[in-house]
Formats: C-alpha cells, sequence, structure tokens
C-alpha cells in the first residue's frame, strides 16, 4: 500500500487536514447523545430532547397545506410539469426573476413595508452557511479580520474562516447591560486588532441575536453605522431571524438606518445576510441570500454563486409562494403569534422554577442563566453542568462557551423545533432537575459548615480554556458526528 | 505546419506587490559593488550590497503604506447588465466616506467584467437570445453545452409518475421528525444509493460505484471546487491537458489560489494526451519549485470530444504513483456518449488492475446526461476516505435542495425509464452531430474525430485572417457579431493551435442547423471573396 499516513498527510491540503471544521472537539457529547438516543413521545419517551437545534418547525403546517392547494407551483405535478423544461435548463447565476423579485418582497414584507429591496442586489448561496462564506471571500483577505460581538453563533467560526482564511475578533458584552454592543468595546477590539498589525476589514452583527434572542436598538444601529464609517470597514448584518421577532420591541433592519434622514453612510459598507430556513421554517430549501448595496459586491458574489446556486426547482416554487401576498401576510402574522405563545410558555415555565433566562423577543431559542447552578462560576464547571444536563437531564442544550460567552453559566436552549408535547416534557425535566439541584445545594452547604474545605481548584483563565477546549462545538443541524449508515465497515 | 502560439504568462499577479524602492535600490547597490570590488572582492562586493537590499525590503514590509484602492468596476460595461442603483445620497454627494471602500484583493479581478470570450459570448446571447419566431435574428448559442434533445421525455415521465406534491403524502424526510434529526449536508443516503446506481447504468454496468464513497454537492462546478480545496494548498499546482473547458479556470483557482499548468495536445495526436509531454510539463513545474498535486482530466474530453483509451488511463495511473500525485477524473459526458467506441472510465481500470485507488476521484453529475443543470446535482466518487470525509464536510457550502433529491430519486430509481432515457438520447446526440459535421463539411470545414459529448470541435484555421490568436479572435467577433452564432473560441480553452472552435449542437433543433450553417457561410464567403 503506497499511501502510508504520513503520505497521506502530505498529499491532502492544510484544509482537508486541519479542523477549520470544527467538529473535532471530545465536547460533541450532545449531539452524540442525542444521535445514539432520540426522543420519541412513544417509541421512546427516555430519550434525549433535542433542544440545541434552532430550527422553526411550529408553522410548518401552513408551507404544507399551500404546497397541496398549489401543485403547480411545483413543476413535479401534472399541472406544473409544461414549465419542467424551461426549469430545468435554467443554470444562469442570476437565478430566475421572478424568484429574486419574491424574494425582495417577501424581505420588504418581513420589515413591515418600512424598506423596499432591489431584487438585482440579491444573490442566492447554498444557504446561510454559504452565503456568509461567500461574503467573506469578497469582503477579506485571508489574514484580515472581522470584529464579531460575542455571544455569537459558532458557525460562524467555520463558515468566515476555515476556507476563507479571515479571522473572527471578538468585541466585549457583558451581561451587566444585557450584552449591549456599546461603542467602547468596539473601539477596543478595533485597537487590540491594531496592535497586534491585523487588518479589521468589516464587522459582522446578527440582528435578531443568535444566542441572545433580542434585537438592536435603534440608538445601537446608528453607532455601529457611525463607527464602520469612521473606520472605513464592512458592516456585515446577518438578519436570518428577522421574521421570527414576535413582540415589542419590533425589529429594525439596517436596511431602514440607512433611509434615515441624518444617518451619514457610505453604503458601499453594508451587506446584509438573509436566508429563508429560520423565518420560513424549511431548512431543507437550502436557500441563502446575500444582498448588498455594493456594486462591485454583487458582482463579485453573483459570479461566485455559481458554487452554491440554489435548484431552479425550488426557486420556482419560493417565487410562487413568497408572490402569493395573502399567503405571506397570513403567514408572518401566524408564525410570530405561535412563536410568541411557544416562547411564553416556555419562558413562564421556567421562570416558575426559578430558572431566569434573557428578556428576549426574537430568535427560536432562549438564553438561559444557569449560573446558580454551577459549582464554581467557571467554564470548567460550565462544562460540567452541560454533561449533566445531556446525560442525566437528557436535553441537548448548547453551552455558552461554545457561543465565546465570556461569562460561565449561560445556555442556549431552543424551543420552535418541537411540539407542544414534548416541550412540556422537556420543562417537566428541567423542573426535576432545578429541585433535585436545589436539594443537593442545601445538603451540600450543610456540609461545607461542618467540614471546613479550602477551596483551591485551579480556575482555567478565560482564553485558554476557551480557544482551547470549546473553540469548535458545532451546533447547527448537521451533525459532527459522521453517522452515515454507508460508512463501510472495513 | 503548425505553429504554437506563445505559451500564456500567469494572469495571478493581482496584487503588485513590487515597490518602486526596489529600483532606487538597485540605484544604491550597482555602485556601492564598484566601490567594494576593489578592496574585498566580489564576495563583499556582493554580500554588502545585498545585505543592505535585505534590510531595506524589511523595512519596507513593517512600514508598508495602505494599498491603493483598486479601480471601482465601471458600471456602463457592457458585458454586465446595468444595475439599477437605489437612491445611495451619502454616496453621490461624498458625505460620511473618507475613502474608497475596498474588497478583498480576491474579489477584485472577479467582480470585473469578463474578459473571457467563452463568459463575452454567454452574455451576448442572454441580451439576445435567438428564437425562430419571436427573434429570428437573434444569437444562436453554440457556446454552452447543454442538451434539450430530450426534454420530451423527461416531461412525460414527470407528468406520469410525480402525482405526489414534493411533501409527499407522509412528509417522509421533510416530516417534523424528518427535519429535526441529522440532515446530512452531502445528500440523503437514498440519492446516493440511486446515483450510484445511474452511474453504473449510464457506464454499462462496466463498473459498479458504492454509494459509501458519494458525496452529492450542487453541481459539478462546486464539486470539482471541493476536490481542488482538498487536494491542494494555495500555489500547489495541477496539470490539466489542453484544450480545457474553460469553466475550470475558475472552478479550480478562483478561491483556491492553485495553478493550472497545461500539457498541450496537438490535432496530430488528434487532441489525445502524450505522456512525454506530461513528463516535460510536470518537471518544469518542478523546476519552477511548484509543487504539483495532481493530474486533472476530462473524459469524454471537453471541448474536443474525444475518449481517453485505456492504455493512457493506465499510463496516467503509473505516472500519478510514480510522482505520488492524485488524479482528478472529470466524467460528466459519460453518459453523451454517440459513437461506437467504448467509453473506458477511470473507475473501471482502477476496480480492475492492479493499482493505488487512493489517489482516484472522479467527478460527475445530472447537468450534462440527464439535461437538468437547473437543479444542481453534481457528485464526487473518491477511493480516498480522508477526501471523502473532508469533502463531505465542505459539501454543507454547496449541498442539493431537499426537495430536488427527493425527485431526483424517484427519477433514477425508474431504472427502466433512465436505460430507455439513455438510449433514445443517444441516438438523438448522434442525428444532431451527423446533421451538424455534415454541414460544416459542406463549408470545408473539418473536425476533431470525437465520440462524445454535446459539441464538436471545429478546425477553422483556414478561414482565420492571421494565424495566431489574434486572427482567432477576429474570425470569433464576426461569427458572434456578423453571423450572429456564439461558438467557443480555442483560445479560451487554452488550445495551442489556433483556429479551432467548440461548436455545440444539442441545443439545437435539427430545422435549426441549416440557419447555423447558412450564417457561417456568409462570413466565410465573405473572408474568401476579401482573400
Amino acid at each position: 500500500m503506497g499511501f502510508t499516513l504520513s503520505n497521506q498527510q502530505q498529499l491532502l491540503s492544510k484544509i482537508a487536514t486541519g479542523n477549520g471544521h470544527g467538529e473535532n472537539t471530545p465536547y460533541f457529547d450532545g449531539w452524540k447523545a442525542f444521535d445514539s438516543n432520540p426522543y420519541h413521545p412513544t417509541t421512546n419517551p427516555q430519550g434525549v430532547i433535542q433542544m440545541g437545534l434552532a430550527e422553526n418547525q411550529l408553522s410548518f403546517d401552513l408551507i404544507q397545506e399551500w404546497v397541496l392547494k398549489n401543485p403547480e407551483a411545483s413543476i413535479c405535478t401534472a399541472q406544473g410539469a409544461k414549465e419542467f423544461k424551461d426549469i430545468a435548463i435554467f443554470q444562469d447565476y442570476h437565478g430566475l426573476p421572478e424568484f429574486r423579485n419574491a424574494v425582495a418582497n417577501f424581505m420588504g414584507k418581513v420589515r413591515g413595508n418600512r424598506v423596499t429591496f432591489d431584487p438585482d442586489r440579491i444573490v442566492m448561496s447554498g444557504g446561510a452557511t454559504g452565503a456568509h462564506e461567500m461574503i467573506a471571500f469578497c469582503l477579506a483577505d485571508p489574514g484580515e479580520a472581522f470584529l464579531v460581538p460575542v455571544p455569537y453563533y459558532p458557525g460562524f467560526d467555520r463558515d468566515l474562516r476555515w476556507r476563507t482564511g479571515v479571522q473572527l475578533l471578538p468585541v466585549a458584552c457583558e451581561s451587566s447591560n444585557n450584552f449591549k454592543i456599546t461603542r467602547a468595546a468596539l473601539e477596543d477590539a478595533y485597537e487590540k486588532a491594531q496592535k497586534a498589525n491585523i487588518r479589521v476589514k468589516g464587522l459582522l452583527i446578527t440582528n435578531p441575536s443568535n444566542p441572545l434572542g433580542t434585537v438592536l436598538d435603534r440608538e445601537t444601529l446608528k453607532s455601529l453605522v457611525t463607527f464602520i464609517n469612521e473606520k472605513n470597514i464592512h458592516l456585515v448584518c446577518d438578519e436570518i431571524y428577522a421574521a421570527t421577532v414576535f413582540t415589542q420591541p419590533r425589529f429594525i433592519s439596517i436596511a431602514e438606518i440607512l433611509e434615515e434622514e441624518e444617518v451619514e453612510c457610505n453604503r458601499d459598507l453594508v451587506h446584509i445576510v438573509y436566508s429563508l430556513s429560520k423565518d420560513m421554517g424549511f431548512p431543507g430549501f437550502r436557500v441563502g441570500i446575500v444582498y448588498s448595496y455594493n456594486d462591485a459586491v454583487v458582482n463579485c458574489a453573483r459570479k461566485m454563486s455559481s458554487f452554491g446556486l440554489v435548484s431552479t426547482q425550488t426557486q420556482h416554487l419560493i417565487a410562487s409562494m413568497l408572490s402569493d401576498n395573502e399567503f405571506v401576510d397570513r403567514f408572518i402574522v401566524e408564525s410570530a403569534k405561535r412563536l410568541k405563545a411557544r416562547h411564553t410558555r416556555f419562558t413562564v415555565g421556567l421562570e416558575e422554577q426559578g430558572t431566569t433566562c434573557l428578556k428576549s423577543n426574537g430568535g427560536l431559542f432562549v438564553w438561559m442563566d444557569l449560573h446558580k447552578h454551577l459549582k464554581e462560576q467557571t467554564f470548567e464547571a460550565e462544562m460540567a453542568l452541560w454533561r449533566t444536563i445531556i446525560h442525566q437531564v437528557k436535553l441537548n442544550v448548547s453551552p455558552g462557551v461554545s457561543f465565546h460567552c465570556p461569562e460561565p453559566g449561560w445556555f442556549r436552549v431552543c424551543f420552535a423545533n418541537m411540539d407542544d408535547q414534548t416541550m412540556e416534557v422537556a420543562l417537566e425535566r428541567i423542573r426535576n432537575f432545578v429541585l433535585q439541584d436545589k436539594e443537593a445545594a442545601v445538603v451540600a452547604i450543610k456540609k461545607k459548615k461542618t467540614c471546613w474545605q479550602s477551596n483551591k481548584k485551579l480556575s482555567l483563565s478565560f482564553k485558554s480554556f476557551n480557544f482551547r477546549i470549546l473553540d469548535e462545538v458545532s451546533m447547527s443541524p448537521q451533525s459532527p458526528i459522521p453517522q452515515s449508515p454507508l460508512v463501510r465497515a472495513t | 505546419m503548425t505553429r504554437t502560439r506563445k505559451p500564456e504568462t500567469s494572469s495571478d499577479d493581482n496584487n503588485d506587490e513590487k515597490p518602486a524602492a526596489s529600483t532606487t535600490a538597485m540605484r544604491l547597490i550597482v555602485p556601492l559593488q564598484g566601490v567594494v570590488q576593489g578592496r574585498g572582492g566580489l564576495i563583499l562586493g556582493s554580500l554588502i550590497p545585498c545585505a543592505l537590499f535585505y534590510f531595506l525590503q524589511l523595512y519596507l514590509k513593517r512600514h508598508r503604506p495602505s494599498q491603493p484602492d483598486p479601480d471601482p468596476p465601471s458600471p456602463s460595461s457592457s458585458n454586465l447588465p446595468e444595475l439599477h442603483r437605489s437612491s445611495s445620497r451619502s454616496s453621490l454627494s461624498g458625505r460620511g466616506s473618507i475613502g474608497r471602500v475596498r474588497v478583498s484583493s480576491r474579489a477584485d479581478p472577479i467582480a470585473k467584467p469578463n474578459e473571457s470570450p467563452y463568459y463575452i459570448g454567454l452574455d451576448r446571447v442572454l441580451e439576445d437570445p435567438y428564437h425562430s419566431v419571436d427573434n429570428p435574428n437573434g444569437v444562436i448559442q453554440l457556446g454552452l453545452s447543454e442538451n434539450r434533445l430530450c426534454f420530451d421525455l423527461i416531461e412525460r415521465w414527470v407528468s406520469e409518475n410525480w402525482t405526489e406534491s414534493i411533501l409527499g403524502t407522509n412528509g417522509g424526510d421533510l416530516s417534523i421528525a424528518g427535519i429535526a434529526a441529522y440532515q446530512p449536508f452531502d445528500g440523503f443516503t437514498e440519492l446516493k444509493v440511486a446515483m450510484a446506481n445511474f452511474m453504473s447504468q449510464v457506464m454499462r454496468r462496466s463498473v459498479p460505484f458504492d454509494p459509501s464513497q458519494l458525496v452529492l454537492t450542487a453541481g459539478a462546478t462546486p464539486a470539482v471546487e471541493i476536490l481542488s480545496f482538498c487536494l491542494a494548498d494555495h500555489g500547489n499546482a495541477f496539470l490539466v491537458p489542453t484544450p480545457y473547458y474553460p469553466g475550470f479556470d475558475r472552478d479550480l483557482r478562483w478561491r483556491t489560489g492553485v495553478e493550472l499548468i497545461p500539457v498541450h495536445c496537438r490535432s496530430t495526436d488528434n487532441f489525445t494526451l502524450n505522456i512525454t509531454v506530461l513528463e516535460q510539463a510536470y518537471s518544469q513545474a518542478r523546476k519552477r519549485g511548484v509543487k504539483v498535486q495532481g493530474i486533472l482530466i476530462s473524459n469524454p474530453s471537453n471541448p474536443v470530444g474525444n475518449l481517453v483509451s485505456r492504455e493512457t488511463l493506465c499510463s496516467l495511473l503509473d505516472f500519478a504513483q510514480e510522482k505520488n500525485i492524485h488524479i482528478i477524473s472529470d466524467e460528466i459526458f459519460a453518459g453523451s456518449m454517440y459513437g461506437s467506441e467504448e467509453f473506458v472510465s477511470m473507475a473501471e481500470i482502477v476496480e480492475t488492475e492492479d493499482f493505488e485507488k487512493n489517489r482516484v476521484h472522479i467527478i460527475y453529475g445530472l447537468s450534462k446526461d440527464l439535461s437538468i443543470p437547473g437543479f444542481r446535482i453534481g457528485v464526487i466518487y473518491s477511493y480516498n476516505d480522508s477526501v471523502l470525509a473532508a469533502a463531505k464536510r465542505l459539501t454543507r457550502f454547496s449541498p442539493i435542495s431537499a426537495p430536488t433529491q427527493r425527485l431526483i430519486i424517484s427519477m433514477l430509481l425508474d431504472t427502466g425509464f433512465i436505460q430507455e432515457y439513455l438510449d433514445i438520447n443517444k441516438r438523438r446526440i448522434q442525428h444532431m452531430y451527423d446533421l451538424f459535421v455534415d454541414g460544416l463539411q459542406q463549408l470545408g470545414i473539418k473536425c476533431a474525430k470525437s465520440s462524445a459529448g454535446l459539441y464538436c470541435w471545429a478546425d477553422m484555421s483556414g478561414l482565420i485572417p492571421s494565424y495566431g490568436e489574434k486572427g482567432e479572435l477576429e474570425l470569433w467577433d464576426n461569427l458572434l457579431n456578423i453571423a450572429k452564432i456564439n461558438v467557443t473560441p480555442g483560445s479560451a480553452c487554452h488550445c495551442i493551435e489556433p483556429g479551432w472552435f467548440r461548436c455545440c449542437f444539442t441545443s439545437l433543433m435539427p430545422e435549426d442547423v441549416p440557419v447555423v450553417i447558412d450564417r457561417i457561410r456568409k462570413v466565410t464567403e465573405t473572408i474568401k471573396s476579401s482573400s
């Protein structure tokens, strides 16, 4: 056999053999636990409930209903087959015009028609994952950096960095002011980069936030715009959760800020990343969108989109669905209503047990505060608690450290990817855990009073722990373990 | 008597980083060398200036001024559709911006209008597409290898078989349970099984394909790029026999930083690969200090349409083994055969002969053989587990839409229909090939011998005004703007001999062929009468 292991390493690229994919960590216990023991109400009621997957399944029935009622939208039906030829042969990276029009229309509606979007600025990509990578390729060279406020979606580490060679630098945010993005923190992060001789090319924000579920207020958005203009860097706004905002304060898109009279902004700096996966709740479509106010970026992204074009069959279906204004209006309202109901039930249920979450009004998750349950305020303790939650409480939740959260004890818990019954089971399990933990804490305190122990545990420094251990916990729907049943037994 | 064109210079220097200071430095060094040479001899005379030069470069690198901003792309370029710009008060008045904003240096050349005739031609057709009734003076598309001959078959199948909605009656993979569970980015298992079976069927059951060695991507374009990312680092190279598909320059090089080194093939060999020439290209690359990571072939070949012989495939495998490099075989036209020659897949050689499998990777897709490029279905088939593992992870950036996967699974599993389709497709391509090549023959234009693909490789060297790339492009321009047909000139495919053109004939109806021939005749007669 000519291929020894060292041979292999030489013959494959650094990208192929490195860890940029973010799946090589001993700490994917949550996914493993879920994959090997998934909850099912009847066949496996003791299984692990998936609460680490930010998907929206609450309004799937509306979509299903529409598709059944509109068979001609799907070219694979007798009614739609006459369009088959033209759709199947179309491979232009501009995308079907009706698709771009429909998406622009939808994006406007989601923002309450306060802004309109130009269909010619819409570029498609293979899901939001592809959109993020594409924008990174367009805006930054290897070694250059984006500033990202923490906590942020772990997938960014992979999507923006892996093949692009771009860096992500954190902007510090604290729970004391609800993780607000402050001008001081931005300046601080920018200066740090300057000192380290790293060129900052842009600022990446997620609004509504993942994992916080909050929206940015007008003042913060304006201050961000001022900041990027002063530094002449790009602003990439991930607005993928735009339609998941279910109550006040309302979602304000960066597009609205740009239209305001007193806002001075070089539009060439602003880009929006979007997708239909969260708002529509149909991730299988793999529709990612890059919307840029910069012509050069649109041109470049459009050509790059050849690497992740959306199937024209899907484009056609979405074009039909999103042009149905009556359906879209109804969907947006109904989806928000259901998210609100679910969120309320979940947070009220948690509060009854004394578990608090960051106050949020959007997203498909809550940012749960479990620092009371940590044995000590360290990330090591957070990981220990996480393991307990996975293996004993049997819930797959996402620990804050994987989101680069600067403080231990926070967990992202998704609530929109299950039915009501499952959610009640999840709440029950959390309730039991909280009770048990309280009792255990009381016992421990008693023990501590009688037996005086010095607390000399080493608490690892934030930096080394964070980047070494949990840098790469992947929280996307993709299970990090290659569980393909087709893997040959060799 | 074939003269060759000058080898093209690498077009990779986007970032000109030669500081102007280098010339000033030389002005210092030369007289300095003269001064020192008197006392310290050659050694000091060379060492000191070199040391000075080194320190100067170091100083300049540390204090490099910010790069000059790239020119913004001209919005009035004729090759790009005008972007309707939403009102941008600030940009117009210049308020709030302190300088032109930069895109990455990767993006800059890409954002500029395409200069390659391959892309210019495609754009022209988009602007003014021919239609026999609605636009009879439009530009006829012969530059895009797409197959429109058998749509009726697919349409009929779809309307007869696909009576469920895309969601299916029980929801299937798209039900709540299906979505909440693990969703593989590299394709559903059922699709991999169906695809493996289809590939085997296309290649006439000469070789079995194992579904566990398949990775599915949104088209062959990302499949090629993903392989490039997996097999080579920035600055490494692939050897590619010419002429080759112009898209490779984009798919393998753009974002990866990988180089493509042409291995020139000649008409005297009917453009088949010569291993000696391959050896020479490899040695030259090594001398330049470039690390060659693999060879990329297309079989059946694009743009020529010939097949790689069994012997050549074996020689290639020997060569790859000897140099310890990879082989990528793009077999996307395997099901678009029309001649009587037998197609031999790289997979067949590897399965039957005793070669190392770990270096072999095959690209496939449904865009050509099943005429559904819009649906974006591509395949990486590899014998290397590490490559498969890496490629699987990379498919998250280029996944196939779930509803499309469902449709294709159904279609491919109907093996009766697939066999009927492949047989009829072959006959129709043969028919069009005969019509078209005969038509060209009447004009005195011969084609290279070919047995597959959706195109022919035509020798128009007798018609070009001057024997070279310039002459070829002049003819191409006349064909595009006067005859109004879009063909692909050999220079876009890096062909070393000028005058060859790729003409795709499967997007035509039989009745369009005389129209095309007539249009070419007008141009050729003009040329003949003026010479």
